[in-house]
């Protein structure tokens, strides 16, 4: 069973929908039992990372989802549910997200302007549509996609030092962090559940893997 | 690099989709669910939901089929029409819809964008715009064009951004239906005074329209249209393979 962690930050419709359309029946939960007791875990979110770092703490479900990650259970971040595995955000001063992947959640106009990039601020933030992956190494869960297939982003902010557990990026002036993961544990900063049949393919890349 | 989207719009009446010229003789076409399932299918980056109906009725069949299309089709989907209050966007997004525009709801309610991009982020908060010239000016029009406000279309703009709106639509009503191509000029504009993404909408009536839009625009992210689609006088794969070879950034 796939568990949907329901946290009270975004609209949970379309991920169950797509799971649905893959075959896979989820669970949206807010029982932390529920969560320790699935197959595998997805962490949405939508919103502002202190707001949301708060309910997932207060709820207990961090606990689970930690638990999750180390039992070697599949763990899928998405959009704002992928920067909480961070270390850390600099979103509105620092708060501290999961510390499951290697990095910082940092604006995208700083990010930018550290790599040179669009020194006159004529990029909008935030980044709003579809863009296309680079893949940077091989991970199970984009064994279906390939090189710049598109995805859609809507985010103003992006993982930033991910060494190692960078697998994916996207061009938005300068590259910016779009999928990154290490063993079980994944995120991805796109919507797979917006993003077409190549978003179908990632989530159903990821209700394939066991712990 | 991020890809010029092509946006196909729904106006949905009881039930069915529906498009007009200059915003009259509305015609029926297609049913909302296949049509949408079509566009999806055929490269469609994303979906506008028009309701245009007036009755109570009307907009609970227009829940009905928002949420059967957010079932099937896993693409933005965008919902406008009948959006006056905060509770019209819980509304619409709890059947599946991502963003949702105002138009006339911002225009009687001037603090309903700010409202809503606070409770549901700017993302979600699409500023749609009625534009027509008079007297030498962009002015705001109401209730699908027929009314004119008497508000400066830009100032109304920035206003808007200012408060929260995400994204604007700017449909001219000067070009609509007429098939000649979008509003440069104006669209030139809005992009000025707009820095976040700006939609075209009104006069696509063949694949040189769009191929137009984004070379001359650099400032317009996507391009929006009806009847056209409806038609099949434009297949979006064509218009999106046409693109690609024109060297504009495309999703295949």
């Amino acid at each position: 069973m796939t568990a949907i962690v329901d946290y009270g930050v975004g609209n949970l419709f379309s991920l169950r929908s797509s799971l649905e359309a893959i075959g896979e029946t989820p669970r949206v939960t807010s029982d932390p039992e529920e969560i320790r007791r699935a197959e595998r875990v997805l962490l949405p979110g939508v919103g502002a990372f202190a707001d949301a770092a708060e309910k997932l703490r207060r709820s207990g479900m961090d606990e689970a989802v930690r638990e999750t990650a180390a039992a070697g259970k599949p763990l899928m971040g998405i959009c704002l549910g992928m920067q909480m595995l961070f270390e850390k955000s600099l979103e509105y001063g620092e708060h501290a997200g999961l510390g499951l992947l290697k990095g910082t959640v940092r604006p995208i106009r700083e990010i930018l302007r550290e790599k040179g990039a669009d020194p006159e601020g004529r990029l909008k933030i935030p980044q709003m549509g579809w863009n296309a992956l680079r893949i940077r190494r091989e991970s199970p869960l984009l064994r279906y996609i390939r090189e710049g297939d598109c995805v859609y982003f809507v985010h103003s902010y992006a993982a930033d030092g991910c060494g190692d557990s960078l697998i994916a990026d996207t061009e938005y002036g300068a590259y910016l962090t779009a999928c990154a993961g290490r063993e079980r544990i994944f995120g991805c900063q796109f919507h797979p559940e917006k993003s077409g049949p190549v978003g179908l393919k990632i989530l159903k890349a990821f209700v394939e893997m066991k712990a | 690099m991020i890809t010029k989207r092509i946006i196909p719009c729904l106006d949905v009446r009881d039930g069915r989709v529906v498009k007009g010229v200059n915003f009259q003789g509305l015609g029926d076409v297609d049913s909302p669910v296949s049509l949408a399932r079509k566009y999806s299918d055929s490269g469609a980056d994303e979906l506008v939901f028009y309701d245009i109906t007036a009755s109570a009725e009307g907009r609970a069949l227009f829940t009905d089929i928002l949420t059967e299309t957010a079932r099937q089709v896993f693409i933005p989907l965008t919902v406008g029409g009948g959006i006056h209050r905060v509770e019209d966007f819980e509304r619409v997004l709890k059947c599946g819809a991502d963003k949702v525009s105002v138009n006339s709801g911002a225009i009687r309610d001037p603090s309903l964008i700010g409202k809503a991009a606070k409770k549901y982020g700017d993302q979600c908060v699409v500023l749609s715009v009625d534009v027509k010239r008079v007297n030498g000016e962009f002015r705001v029009f109401a209730r699908g064009g027929r009314d004119d406000t008497g508000l400066e279309a830009l100032e109304w703009i920035r206003r808007g951004v200012g408060d929260g709106a995400g994204e604007v639509v700017v449909n001219s009503i000067d070009t609509d239906g007429v098939k000649q191509g979008f509003d440069l000029e104006m669209l030139e504009r809005v992009c000025e005074v707009a820095k976040v993404p700006v939609i075209a909408s009104g006069g696509a009536g063949k694949i040189e329209d769009f191929l137009t839009l984004f070379h001359t625009i650099p400032g317009v992210d996507a391009g929006l249209a009806a009847s056209i689609f409806h038609f099949g006088e434009v297949r979006i794969r064509d218009l999106k393979q046409r693109m690609k070879e024109d060297g504009i950034p495309v999703r295949i």
